[in-house]
């Protein structure tokens, strides 16, 4: 493999071809925010918090630093203002969902971002996918996923393989950046139907979209 | 519902994951929305997970997860239609279908939904019956129109 230099912060990195800015980061003890991004799972880039500014031919950019692949002679900042903003403006949008997530917390102390600036809208999940791919990507159950999208997506247990499976797996709950509250909150009420009466979905009416089990937990 | 045809669907498709939404579009037209056990089909022949498959048949407004009415109601209520009373097309169009946007009647004869812009502006307002476009629809000639669905 061949070996790629570049500079980050000012540091001159040697990385390997297929490493992303956030694996050379931290080979060299640069740390890079990252709410989405998971070791063991396929790159994603859904959460925007790993935003570094790196200059291509000159021009500056705003990439995703979790899945942006090193290239030579690339420079990349990783604490600029505008970095920092936007960092700020996610976090604090994120905020809006999770308020009490200790992770966005620390974060939002970090880089000053206001709690409250947005009306709440406590869904609690903030749509890192983080147990949507780990359980179909490592435990390949696919017991949870999303439904719906835009603001409205959340995720939704499948009842029948969630009363089988989840029970005794629950390794998304600690992988969930807004504490295992909500993973926990929705599968509680998927369980609460037995698979034989799963067909109506769990929230009891006649309907057979087999989701939204929470909305009867709550 | 029979499940041959839902096999019939899939096979035309040769059971190709790729063909998922293809065969989704088809089971919609068919049965008007997307039971559930017709999804657990799609599932196992497709070996596609059924969180993939309701994450899809969630995120296009194509798919209905509830029965839908055998004729689909239609109002714009787009910038250029509401400047141009779509208000009260839809008001006229509950009145005689007696069921709100989103909603179905008991008899599942129509499903009325507000959609924003048809894409034919000059014909505002507009109301689309089962595709087919009624531009510069008065309210008075909407029962009419409406009547004449079986
Ligand atoms: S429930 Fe938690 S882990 Fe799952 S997508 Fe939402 S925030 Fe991420
Ligand atoms: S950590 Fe990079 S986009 Fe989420
Ligand atoms: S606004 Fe109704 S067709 Fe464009």
């Amino acid at each position: 493999m061949s070996e790629i230099n570049l500079q980050i912060d000012g540091k001159e990195v040697v990385a390997t071809e297929g490493m992303t800015i956030l694996d050379a980061a931290k080979s060299v003890g640069i740390s890079i925010p990252t709410l989405c991004h998971h070791e063991k799972l396929e790159p994603y880039g859904g959460c925007r918090i790993c935003t570094v500014e790196v200059e291509v031919r000159g021009w500056p950019k705003l990439v995703a630093g979790c899945i942006y692949p090193v290239e030579k002679g690339l420079v990349v900042r990783t604490r600029t203002e505008k970095v920092d903003k936007i960092r700020k403006v996610l976090l604090e949008e994120m905020l809006a969902h999770a308020p009490d997530s200790e992770e966005l917390k620390a974060l939002a102390q970090e880089y000053g971002a206001d709690r409250d600036r947005f009306e709440k809208h406590p869904s609690f999940c903030i749509h890192c996918g983080l147990c949507v791919r780990y359980c179909a990507e490592i435990k390949k159950k696919n017991a949870v996923g999303f439904v719906d999208r835009g603001s409205n997506r959340e995720i939704s247990f499948i009842p029948e393989i969630a009363a089988k499976e989840c029970w005794d797996c629950k390794e998304c709950f600690p992988l969930c950046p807004t504490s295992a509250l909500q993973a926990a909150y929705v599968l509680a009420g998927a369980l609460m139907t037995p698979p034989e009466e799963a067909h109506s979905g769990g929230c009891g009416c006649s309907c057979s979209c087999g989701s939204a089990p929470e909305k009867q937990a709550g | 519902m029979d499940i041959s045809k839902i096999d019939q669907i899939i096979d035309k498709h040769d059971g190709e994951a790729s063909s998922l939404i293809q065969i989704l579009l088809d089971i919609q037209s068919e049965h008007n929305w997307l039971p559930k056990e017709a999804l657990k089909r799609v599932s196992e022949k497709l070996q596609v997970p059924m969180s993939r498959i309701q994450h899809i048949a969630t995120f296009y407004k194509a798919f209905s997860l509830v029965p839908k009415g055998r004729h689909q109601v239609h109002v714009c209520m787009g910038t250029a239609c509401h400047v141009r009373g779509a208000q009260r097309v839809l008001d006229t169009v509950q009145e005689v279908t007696g069921v709100k946007s989103g909603e179905t009647d008991s008899d599942l004869k129509f499903s009325v939904e507000t959609v924003n812009c048809l894409g034919c502006c000059a014909l505002g307002p507009v109301m689309e019956v089962d595709g087919k476009h009624h531009g510069n629809i008065a309210p008075s000639q909407i029962a009419s129109v409406l009547n004449n669905c079986e």
